[in-house]
């Protein structure tokens, strides 16, 4: 009982913000909807037991990615009135893809036979069972391969975004260790024979 | 009493917001990479949902890498962002139009 209650609410709450991010006036606000979103959607991963995913969700996603996000909507000068006219033009078509869609998935989900026992709430997981302890023995084992790889997409995601955001700004004065290191003495001196004068 | 319906209707939801939001926002690059953060968290929880009724713990495991591959690509989604508002003083997705495509 106490579970569809949550289950109701908590989807409410993400529904509503996922209205308010496609629908608010301004980034920043559609961003911290997107966390409100994310953080939703953690309560209800908790609620199904996915416990480690939850709270990998909330310091990812809220953690990093949204900062990220916030970060590069306040950084850049958007011209907000320029982005938002005609906003309304493609809004009845949208509703109406959005509207076909969530009708389709309805007629799939809910009136199939999905082959499991999909309309009571999920078998319950033994005693003592812990969601990060048996994933993480999976992750390891199993997994272990496609886990590095995913280390390796984080890589090669580091040295992309470095790469195409750094710059050399024009009259930019640096060290360069390697021509310093080079110099060499017959380079920058010197020695000129100069003459005596004669006395007169 | 909820079931893996209820899950995977509120999943189909938040889809076609997403879906909705990109007809909607489709000027601003932002927000279309919000929209498909959005469409990626309701993929994963048809994924939590699934795992959870089937017994199955390789769902999680599948979410776990759906997290690793969206934090890269919005990572490097927004860098491009960053230095397409350095060229163009703008993010309008009209803008863009260089390759005529």
């Amino acid at each position: 009982m106490l579970t569809t209650i949550l289950f109701y609410l908590y989807a409410a709450v993400l529904v509503g913000s996922a209205l308010g991010v496609i629908l608010a006036r301004n980034p920043v606000r559609a961003a911290l909807f997107l966390v409100l979103a994310f953080f939703t959607s953690a309560v209800l991963w908790l609620l199904l037991e996915a416990e480690f995913l939850g709270i990998v969700l909330v310091l990812v996603y809220v953690g990093a990615v949204m900062v990220l996000f916030l970060f590069v909507i306040m950084m850049l000068d958007i011209n907000v009135a320029e982005l938002r006219a005609g906003l309304t033009r493609y809004a009845p078509l949208g509703a109406l893809v959005a509207g076909l869609m969530i009708a389709e998935i309805f007629y799939v989900v809910w009136t199939r036979h999905l082959g499991v026992d999909a309309a009571d709430w999920a078998p319950p997981l033994p005693a003592g069972y812990s969601n990060t302890k048996s994933l993480g023995a999976v992750l390891y084992t199993d997994y272990a391969l496609p886990f590095q790889l995913a280390a390796v997409v984080l890589l090669v995601a580091i040295v992309a975004a470095i790469s195409l955001t750094m710059r050399r700004r024009a009259g930019y004065k640096q060290q360069d260790i390697g021509r310093q290191v080079a110099a060499r003495k017959e380079d920058r001196v010197r020695i000129v024979k100069v003459e005596p004068e004669k006395r007169t | 009493m909820i079931g893996l319906s209820h899950f995977l209707l509120l999943a189909g939801i938040l889809f076609s917001i997403a879906v909705a939001g990109v007809f909607l926002n489709r000027k601003n690059v932002i927000l279309l990479l919000m929209c498909i953060e959005l469409m990626l968290l309701a993929v994963n929880f048809n994924f939590v949902a699934f795992s959870r009724w089937l017994g199955d713990l390789d769902g999680q495991v599948f979410v776990f890498f759906i997290l690793t591959v969206a934090a890269a690509e919005s990572a490097i989604g927004l860098a491009i962002l960053v230095v397409l508002f350095r060229e163009r003083k703008s993010i309008n997705v009209e803008n863009l139009d260089t390759m005529r495509g």
